[in-house]
């Protein structure tokens, strides 16, 4: 074991020369390459390491470029009675609708809701239930976000709208110091539990610098909030259903690269998928792969392609909540496989990859078998597709070579 | 994925996308513009498309607001965001249309009232109660102050100069009506009935504080007296009042909203937020600004440069009125009709009353390095909301020396009694350090709880146990 395998930027360094050369093999475009390998030496002043064949699959899946995943829908299950194909978006709706069928406080509201948002998560709720309760709001996510609080203390069923992720900071406030301690301060007297804040969440491809953030974590240090995060339409509309009728502000973050690509069976009546609990997609002996939204589907590559290629049994978690988070699912996982790898849309450093890699450290420190690894975003931030950002392509991609090579490299330290 | 209803919804996606990215282009086209650098035909094309596209939704809008039809003949601007004339001779507004919004009010600094058919007729015990309030405010403020300065308690901030903006408010409003405070509004809750033990609870953080002890003193808040917990960062209420108030509209229960904030917190982008949300929103709110002439050390000049808070309302659209704050009847007359309009029309009113922070801004602060003695006195001996109160009781015959030598006496005491009472309870119990962070215990704070407590008892002898609840 060379103490070198315990660096980062070396790793960093093999994963970002396997993906060079993938794009090399299918862009096909020898600016965008000379642009990659320069980008990797300027920014770690180190010359990429070979990697062997082995670990880099020769996939059939390389004319991938718009979608860097394949969706995997939901196994059906007629549990809570009649399906109807629905993709993300429509699931959202459905939730949406059963709400206001079934309460009628409840209010939905933000920027251009009333016509059915700019995701057409809201289409026809208005002209369903009438325009006091599905409404467009001033254009002000700290207005919106404060009014849904007050509508909340005041008794009503509050779901807010933040038009992006991207655009929820002007209400950091008034999330994190006033909803987030509604309760505590007040001593149980007043509360905005009835608040749940829906935000389209996550790369999209085209989302360049300010449609594509996962800002997840900047909330998962703020007691007092529940953040959840979807990787279906099915578990989309059982969670958000869940974050409305949960007693505390909830931020419900929806992976909008999934709003058309992903389609399920979705119940239509309303069921709850039950917060702060993860779930194990798929047994596995040797390594738990962790991630949520999105990233998820990534993973679930990256188990078949670990079996595949390197005949590692992966177990496949969705973590699902953010905060408060599942600390004993994953544990009890790492536990069993002695190897974790978490990864994240987000940048890495503070992501919260390093939550719960620091708390599988302490909790699960003997039954560890090599370091937690983290693959998660490595842009400083993003930018424009159409310039031919090379970080972007990077992450859109190539993430599951890159989670393959770091099985390989990292927890496995094969060559 | 094929159904015909996602398609259709698909284009609808499609579109709003295409559509937003020319805005975004024709704004970048108008940057370019100003900077003088030369334009292309490309640009040119998106311009026309995005103004086409405004049409579009003009229309849209129009079609919601029934504006004017789009044939008619009339040379009237068509703009969706404005309606009025078009002028041919160049001319900026004035930032002051008026010179200065007049300050209404009700009695003159003697007492008397000017104008007879303003005088709201309020009933002797009642003007009584309002001056018992404004006095024992003051005695708790004095006392509470004082225990500071001997370090009994570790934080206060007084209300000297504007019991009767909290008063006369207070009084005018319905018990069930909800209030969002800022912190200097002891009054309000004081005139709905909270406890002098309750206040005192809360500046000791003791066992009997309904907030559990959790918050800085003078964070005050009653479940009871709909009175919401004080938060300490600035104007963050504000939207939140918007907020309530829409609630309270759609429950036809009338009832409305008042939001107290001070003319600093008034500069917070949450304070726009508010005003925008609830005008646009037609809640049944008060926005109640206590213009007192400083933020801290920061004078009003300092703040902003319109004519104060009340020159806003127009702005949003919202009916604003500025009252002397230390005129007890007028603060009462101005909530009393602004709040019988706010529930009847479902629309937002703001009141601008002045009024003057005659203490220190709190227990940190020292006023003396940025306001002149004078200054002070001025307000303390010439201008006093409850001198001017006790002028009026005295022209009446319903107050004299000797009650006033009794109240002084009955009032102290009762401040004393509550004040040694707290004094002597005990703290908080640990555990309420974790309750109440989510409605029910996560796992991990369940964890740390316990942890604290294995803590505790295997190291007592270093904590001061005994000065807890158990
Ligand atoms: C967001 C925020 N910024 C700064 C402060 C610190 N602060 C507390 S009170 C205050 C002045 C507020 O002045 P004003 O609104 O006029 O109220 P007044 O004290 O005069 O009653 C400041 C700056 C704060 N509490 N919150
Ligand atoms: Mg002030």
């Amino acid at each position: 074991m060379s103490l070198t395998s315990f660096s980062p930027s070396w790793s960093d360094t093999t994963a970002m020369a396997a993906a060079a050369r993938f794009l090399l093999r299918t862009a096909g475009s020898k600016a965008s390459i000379t642009n990659v390998n320069s980008c990797v030496h300027s920014k770690l002043g180190l010359t990429p390491l070979r990697v062997s064949p082995s670990c880099i699959p020769h996939a059939k899946t390389q004319k991938r470029h718009a979608a860097h995943f394949t969706f995997q829908p939901d196994p059906v299950s007629t549990k809570y009675g009649p399906m109807q194909k629905m993709n993300l978006f429509q699931s959202v709706t459905s939730a949406l609708d059963n709400t206001l069928a079934s309460d009628p406080t409840a209010v939905i509201f933000g920027e251009d809701v009333a016509f059915g948002g700019v995701f057409r998560c809201t289409v026809g709720l208005r002209d369903k239930y009438g325009k006091d309760r599905v409404f467009n709001t001033p254009l002000c996510e700290q207005g919106i976000v404060g009014f849904g609080i007050g509508l909340a203390v005041a008794g009503a069923t509050a779901i807010a709208e933040i038009q992006f992720a991207d655009y929820i900071f002007p209400a950091f406030d008034q999330i994190v110091n006033e909803a987030a301690k509604y309760r505590y301060r007040s001593g149980n007297l007043f509360d905005c539990g009835n608040l749940t804040i829906r935000a389209p969440w996550g790369c999209v491809g085209h989302g360049s610098l300010y449609h594509s953030q996962s800002p997840e974590a900047f909330f998962a240090h703020c007691p007092g909030i529940k953040v959840v995060i979807p990787r279906g339409p099915v578990q989309a509309k059982g969670l958000l259903l869940s974050c409305i009728a949960d007693k505390n502000p909830c931020i419900f973050f929806e992976p909008k690269i999934l709003y058309r690509a992903a389609v399920d069976q979705v119940p239509v009546e309303p069921y709850q998928i039950p917060l702060s609990q993860a779930e194990v997609l798929q047994e596995g002996s040797d390594v738990t792969l962790v991630a949520w939204g999105t990233q998820v589907h990534v993973i679930r590559e990256v188990a078949a392609m670990a079996q595949e290629k390197l005949g590692v049994s992966c177990e496949v978690v969705d973590l699902q909540t953010i905060l408060p988070w599942d600390t004993e699912t994953v544990c009890k996982s790492v536990v069993k496989t002695g190897r974790l790898l978490i990864s994240h849309e987000a940048p890495v450093t503070g992501g919260f990859a390093a939550e719960i890699s620091s708390t599988v450290q302490e909790e699960c420190f003997l039954n560890l078998e090599a370091p937690i690894a983290r693959v998660c975003g490595r842009r400083t931030s993003w930018t424009s597709e159409f310039s031919i950002s090379p970080p972007i392509r990077l992450n859109l991609i190539l993430s599951q070579y890159m989670l393959t090579t770091e099985i390989a490299r990292r927890l496995f330290r094969m060559h | 994925m094929q159904s015909i209803y996602f398609n259709k919804i698909t284009k609808g996606v499609r579109l709003v996308k295409r559509t937003d990215l020319k805005i975004k282009m024709a704004a970048i086209g108008g940057l370019r513009r100003l900077c003088k650098i030369s334009f292309n035909a490309v640009c040119q094309n998106n311009r026309l498309k995005a103004s086409r596209l405004c049409q579009y939704r003009a229309f849209r809008v129009n079609g919601i607001l029934h504006q004017q039809p789009f044939d008619s003949p009339t040379e009237k601007p068509q703009f969706p965001g404005a309606s009025a004339d078009f002028v041919d001779h160049l001319e900026f507004i004035q930032p002051n249309v008026i010179s200065g919004i007049p300050v209404y009010r009700v009695m003159d600094r003697q007492g008397q009232i000017i104008n007879p058919s303003e005088d709201p007729q309020i009933p002797k015990e009642e003007v009584l109660n309002f001056y018992q309030k404004m006095t024992l405010l003051n005695t708790m403020d004095r006392i509470l102050y004082e225990s500071q300065r001997q370090g009994r308690i570790s934080f206060y901030m007084t209300n000297y100069g504007e019991e009767g903006t909290h008063i006369g408010s207070a009084a005018a409003l319905d018990p069930n009506d909800l209030v969002f405070g800022q912190y200097r509004e002891a009054g309000v809750l004081m005139y709905r009935g909270f406890p002098l033990d309750l206040f005192m609870a809360q500046c000791y953080a003791n066992a009997d504080d309904l907030g559990k002890g959790r918050q800085m003193p003078v964070h005050y808040g009653s479940r009871d007296l709909n009175f919401v917990t004080i938060s300490s960062p600035l104007a963050t209420q504000i939207p939140q009042a918007a907020g309530a108030a829409y609630a309270m509209k759609r429950e036809n229960s009338n009832r409305a909203v008042i939001c107290y904030f001070g003319e600093g917190a008034a500069s917070e982008g949450d304070a726009h937020a508010g005003f925008n949300f609830a005008a646009t929103l037609e809640c049944p709110i008060i926005f109640f600004c206590r213009n007192n002439g400083y933020a801290i050390s920061t004078p009003t000049n300092e703040q902003y440069r319109g004519d104060g808070i009340a020159a806003r309302g127009p702005g949003y659209g919202m009916l604003s009125i500025r009252v002397d704050g230390n005129d007890v009847f007028a603060v009462y007359n101005a909530t009393k009709e602004a709040r019988r309009r706010a529930i009847a029309e479902n629309q937002p009113f703001l009141i601008e009353a002045m009024t003057y922070r005659i203490g220190h801004h709190s227990t940190s602060d020292d006023s003396s390095a940025y306001r002149s003695v004078d200054e002070v006195n001025y307000w303390d001996k010439q201008d006093h909301p409850i001198s001017r109160l006790r002028h009026y009781m005295t022209a009446r015959g319903w107050w004299g020396e000797d009650e006033e030598r009794a109240w002084r006496k009955q009032s102290r005491k009762l401040v004393m009694e509550a004040f040694e009472k707290a004094e002597r309870r005990l703290k908080p119990r640990p555990e309420l350090l974790f309750s109440d962070v989510y409605q029910e215990m996560p796992t991990s704070l369940e964890k740390q709880k316990e942890s604290l407590w294995r803590h505790l008892q295997q190291y007592k002898e270093h904590y001061p146990l005994d000065l807890y609840d158990k």
